[in-house]
């Protein structure tokens, strides 16, 4: 499945569209990562555990977006976007959207 | 008394760790940058000259997550009164966005070109009055790759 975040797959033809489809998460931390968290706040630095949750909460909500195009019988995916937004402290919440399409 | 010596401690570390790390930081930032300068990256939504036979579109992308430290705060709760530059924050933030692309690139060094790249700041830890400071910066973009 080619998935892009321009409105056409560069070096494809778009034959078919089967409109937006989209997968979300919210994904958390345990609480030692959290505490974590708290201690970096004093020294400064990256925080890897949420950078973690990050990626995570990326592919899970990408994976569930492929598998909605997938049933739809798309082969590509166009004009992707990532959205965020807030639900509560502490997690991460990712929306994943785009355009399923069939592409030759 | 003993409030104030531990918040005078928490500034002091917070000094020097968050410089030491913050000059670390841009140092390795400034070299991976060096390494990856021929990786052509652009924001437009086509690709640079013409490109033949394209063998593979992929969605990459590169997140990082970096955290202020104690002296910053304290600086820019300063800085909030008074107004103007923020300078502890900007550094911050470019450091966010730099290093979200570094990674973006990193997971395709063989890619011919990448393409519409766009930056997303999510938020972990909105919500949560102060009591984590942290940006965290999303960088996504297509990148082609050509026989």
């Amino acid at each position: 499945m080619f998935l892009t975040n321009t409105e056409e797959v560069p070096g494809k033809k778009i034959v078919a569209c089967f409109g937006v489809v989209s997968g979300s998460t919210v994904r958390a931390k345990h609480v030692g990562r959290d505490i974590m968290a708290g201690v970096k706040n004093i020294f400064g630095g990256e925080l890897t555990g949420y950078t973690e949750l990050l990626s995570e909460a990326r592919e899970q909500a990408m994976e569930r977006m492929r598998d909605q195009a997938e049933q739809l019988g798309a082969n590509a995916i166009v004009n992707v976007r990532f959205s965020t937004s807030s639900v509560t402290a502490g997690a991460s919440e990712i929306y994943i959207y785009g355009t399923a399409v069939t592409v030759e | 008394m003993i409030d104030l010596y531990a918040l005078l401690l928490l500034i002091t570390l917070g000094y020097i760790f968050g410089q030491w790390n913050e000059r670390r930081h841009f140092r390795s930032i400034n070299e991976r940058e060096q390494a990856l300068v021929n990786l052509v990256t652009t924001n437009s939504r086509r690709p640079v000259g013409e490109l033949d036979n394209i063998s593979d579109v992929l969605l990459v992308t590169g997140g990082a997550v970096i955290s202020v430290d104690y002296f910053k705060r304290i600086v820019t709760g300063l800085r909030n009164f008074f107004g103007g530059n923020m300078r502890a924050y900007e550094t911050l933030v470019d450091r966010a966005r730099r290093e979200a692309i570094l990674r973006l690139k990193e997971s395709c060094p063989d890619a011919t070109q990448i393409i519409n790249l766009r930056l997303e700041t999510s938020s972990i830890y909105k919500g949560n009055g102060n009591q984590v400071g942290s940006v965290e910066v999303l960088a996504y973009a297509t990148a082609i790759y050509t026989d």
